[in-house]
């Protein structure tokens, strides 16, 4: 499937009403593989929404999303994350009473498709423990694997959800603010683990931390009230007087 | 600790046998009820569904190996299977409609199917008897090899055997991917859809088996006493077993079989004689462990270190 | 004409008797979040207070109603304040445990002091007797027991649309933190809903005995019963349990008088499949 031919996702015209209240308005986006793109916009701009209309747990009022050419747009949540379209969420949702080593075991099962395996252990596939051995080194987390999620910093949460959305092998990720709630002495953690990722995953930040932003992202868009205000390289927006006004008005939160 | 529970429990199992050889009526219907609260563990402690009528699964079970032994094969492994067979479609089919709800209104329908099928049992006199029981249940031998017997040796072997297999098997459930999932999605549904799970299908995969269970333990009762009467799907059944389940703490297996060990010892002792008095013991009781011990007997001696050293215990 | 005018005026009567009983476990559902299987339970109590004041001590039938309702009220404010405030934070399933328990203890208690038997309670004269109405005639009851329902309604959108508690109840019910936050007393909210609600179970257990006959094991006898209007109203909505109470007492009777045999199971059968097509009940919110 993935190869030269392929053309990521791409979202045309893609509008949420609730009620008459207008959220999403004609948004049109690309993320090829390999892609680095930040979504910043000051608070109730729409990001999160967009992010929950092109993962599938909100439905779209208008507009298309395609997927590799397929038109993903009436696919719930499950099927596009088979797909290959997987999210990081806002506020740590993890497992929280389960090891940071089951946590990366849940989703590797998913994607093999082992979850309605009721006979055989869970820790009883080779292939699957190997991998999730592979992403705990890679976070960097070899020495918090047995300890409950719950018990660790919050920055290190975020690494186990990171860990945990990957381990879907996503070819589209939406890094949902994965540094909120982080304290600035580890967002650093946040930015290496990103610069990380697979090289061929698109990738998209939703996220208010600028510095952030600018560190991983190699175009930005910005939203505001729903629409699309520009889009540009990092230094065409620091540069954009519009977006300067926006962000030193006091919207930045 | 958890590891060497089941064995000490089987040991105890085996134990009262040669304790209380005049008492094996009542400590098979204490099987019994393990094997219902343990289908209720799997249901509500490790998938989550808040269910108060776990006694339709149990009660259609009964049934469905009552008549099968009657009109079709009386050979009791058979009788279990139907029972299993009987209690998974019943699960299936109100878990579609069921498991789309949410919060009360789960708890609402799980006691309106209950509440149904004793309704049906009742208006179907001719094949169930109604509210006389269905009665004229004559067993084969186990195997063919042990015949019934009147003391109710034959029936306690045969019951604890058909626990201590289903134990073992949701041990091995519990442990696997889809005992994985389940607590995953006890713990967060909406991650387990970020990650690609049908919530939904996989709680219906979990009550469907749960029901299964629960029709065996209700095919145990129908083959051993040779009686199936309404009460099998009374909500009060389903209501003891929840206590049952809580008294000994969700999520362990082995917390449904002390539960239910617990509530049936004190239920024999205290009020055989007047049900209504009883109602006051198992209302203080319940009321007891919601305060006292949120998470059940198993949790006791955490529950007892923390009043010690003074500190207060957190509702959960 | 005549079966369908039967059908309408005893379901209508048998729908305000539910609303009455529910309505309450409606507000504190929407309101406190609790699962409260006991609510049934101070119907029971209103009906056993009631049978022993008229039965017992031979009080006339206008004064001892509103002492076992008044009776039945000031039994349920102490609970609350003892046992249902300690649940409000809990979770859902030891919501429901402690009920039952409630439950439990209730229906012990009413036997150890009344029995296990039928409560009669015998209806005044003036309430028996048959009223005509020009073209045919009508058990009074019936038709007291709907102006009586009206008068509920009407008294409650007063209640909640008009005065100061209203305002309090409202935002309660929207926001809790943001209703204590901007100082509204929630304790107090809670506890005279709670009493409200309570007090209306009592009425409807007392006018409703005719239909749904009072003895110890009431609580557990139509818990379903009363889940099912809520359920179908949605949690919280008044109007909401009006509607779903009146469509219940007129189907219910409908399916009595139209097909006895399988009334139940034809009755259940639709809940189930209008809340299989509506979880979140007639007027619930999402």
């Amino acid at each position: 499937m993935q190869g030269p031919e392929s053309k990521g996702l791409e979202v045309r015209g893609l509008s949420k009403h609730f009620g008459g209240l207008t959220v999403s308005e004609n948004i049109d986006l690309d993320l090829p593989p390999g892609a680095r793109k930040a979504l910043i916009g000051p608070n109730g701009a729409g990001k999160s929404t967009f992010a929950n209309l092109v993962t599938g747990i909100l439905p779209p009022s208008s507009g298309t999303i395609r997927f590799d050419g397929e038109d993903i747009s009436a696919l719930n949540e499950p099927a596009r994350v088979r797909r290959g379209i997987a999210k990081t969420f806002q506020i740590t949702t993890l497992f929280p009473s389960l090891s940071v080593r089951e946590n990366i075991r849940m989703p590797v099962i998913e994607r093999k498709r082992l979850g309605y395996s009721m006979l055989r252990a869970a820790n009883g596939d080779a292939g699957t423990e190997a991998e999730v051995q592979t992403l705990i080194d890679q976070f960097e987390l070899g020495p918090l694997a047995e300890r409950p999620v719950d018990s660790l910093a919050y920055g290190q949460q975020r690494l186990v959800e990171m860990a945990l959305t990957l381990a879907l092998k996503p070819r589209v990720l939406i890094l949902d603010e994965p540094a909120a709630g982080v304290p600035s002495s580890e967002t650093h953690l946040i930015v290496e683990a990103i610069e990380r990722l697979p090289k061929d995953l698109a990738v998209l930040v939703i996220e208010h931390d600028m510095d952030l932003v600018f560190r991983v992202a190699n175009s930005i868009i910005v939203l505001v009230a729903g629409q699309i205000l520009t889009e540009g390289t990092p230094q065409q927006i620091a540069g954009d007087a519009r977006v300067r006004e926006l962000y030193l008005g006091g919207a930045h939160g | 600790m958890g590891r060497f529970v089941p064995l000490i429990l089987l040991a105890v199992a085996v134990g009262l046998y040669f304790l209380l050889p005049y008492n094996l009526a009542f400590l098979t219907r204490i099987l019994i009820m393990v094997l219902l609260v343990l289908s209720l563990d799997l249901v509500l402690g490790y998938a989550g569904i808040a269910t108060l009528g776990q006694a339709a699964m149990y009660g259609a079970g009964a049934y469905a190996a009552g008549l099968f032994a009657i009109h079709v094969w009386a050979d009791p492994l058979a009788g279990l299977v139907a029972g299993a067979v009987a209690g998974a479609i019943l699960a299936l089919v109100s878990g579609l409609v069921i498991l789309r709800a949410q919060g009360l209104t789960v708890i609402m329908l799980t006691i309106a199917v209950a509440q149904i099928c004793a309704e049906i049992a009742n208006r179907a006199r001719d094949i169930t008897g109604g509210a006389d029981g269905l009665r004229g249940i004559r067993m084969d031998p186990v195997l063919g090899l042990f015949e019934f017997d009147f003391v109710g040796q034959v029936g306690y072997w045969y019951a604890l055997i058909v626990v201590a297999v289903i134990f073992c098997f949701l041990m091995v459930l519990g442990r696997s991917s889809f005992g994985l999932s389940l607590r995953g999605i006890h713990e967060s549904p909406a991650r387990m859809g970020a990650i690609g799970v049908s919530v939904y299908w996989r709680r219906v995969a979990a009550y469907t088996i749960g029901g299964a269970i629960a029709g065996i333990a209700g095919a145990l009762t129908a083959q051993i006493t040779q009686l199936v009467s309404l009460e099998t799907f009374a909500f009060v059944l389903s209501a003891e077993a929840l206590i049952m389940l809580i008294l000994g703490g969700t999520g362990r297996l082995y917390g449904a079989a002390i539960g239910t060990f617990v509530f049936m010892w004190a239920h024999h002792t205290a009020a055989s004689n007047d049900p209504f008095n009883w109602l006051f013991v198992i209302g203080a009781m319940v009321l007891a462990v919601v305060f006292l011990l949120p998470k059940g007997l198993i949790s006791m001696p955490a529950a007892l270190t923390q009043i010690f050293k003074g500190g207060r215990d957190a509702g959960t | 004409m005549s079966l369908l005018l039967n059908i309408a005026v005893d379901g209508v009567a048998y729908g305000m008797i539910l609303f009455m009983i529910a309505v309450g476990l409606s507000v504190t559902m929407g309101l406190m979040r609790v699962v409260n299987l006991a609510h049934g339970g101070f119907a029971m109590i209103g009906g056993a207070l009631a049978h022993w004041l008229l039965q017992d001590l031979g009080f006339g039938f206008w004064l001892a109603v509103p002492l076992a309702v008044a009776g039945t009220v000031a039994l349920a404010l102490p609970l609350e304040r003892l046992i249902y405030r300690r649940i409000y934070d809990f979770g859902e399933l030891q919501q429901v445990l402690a009920t039952i328990g409630l439950t439990f203890l209730m229906i012990a208690s009413v036997n150890l002091w009344q029995g296990s038997s039928l409560l009669s309670i015998p209806l005044p004269s003036a309430l028996s007797q048959p009223v005509d109405l020009g073209f045919r005639t009508l058990p009074f009851h019936r038709i007291f027991v709907i102006a009586l329902g009206l008068a509920v309604i009407i008294g409650l959108w007063w209640l909640i649309d008009r005065t100061r508690f209203g305002i309090k109840l409202r935002a309660a019910v929207d926001n809790r933190a943001t209703a204590s936050s901007i100082g509204i007393d929630t304790g107090k909210i809670y506890m005279a809903s709670f009493g409200i609600g309570a007090g209306l179970a009592a009425i409807g257990g007392i006018f409703g005995a005719e239909l749904l006959p009072i003895d110890a094991y009431y609580p557990l006898r139509y818990m379903v019963l009363f889940l099912i209007v809520v359920a179908i109203g949605g949690m919280g909505s008044i109007p909401g349990s009006f509607a779903a109470a009146l469509g219940i007492g007129l189907t219910e009777t409908a399916a009595r008088y139209l097909v006895p045999d399988i009334a139940t199971i034809a009755f259940f059968a639709l809940v189930i499949a209008l809340l299989a097509l509506r979880p979140q009940g007639l007027m619930g919110r999402a």
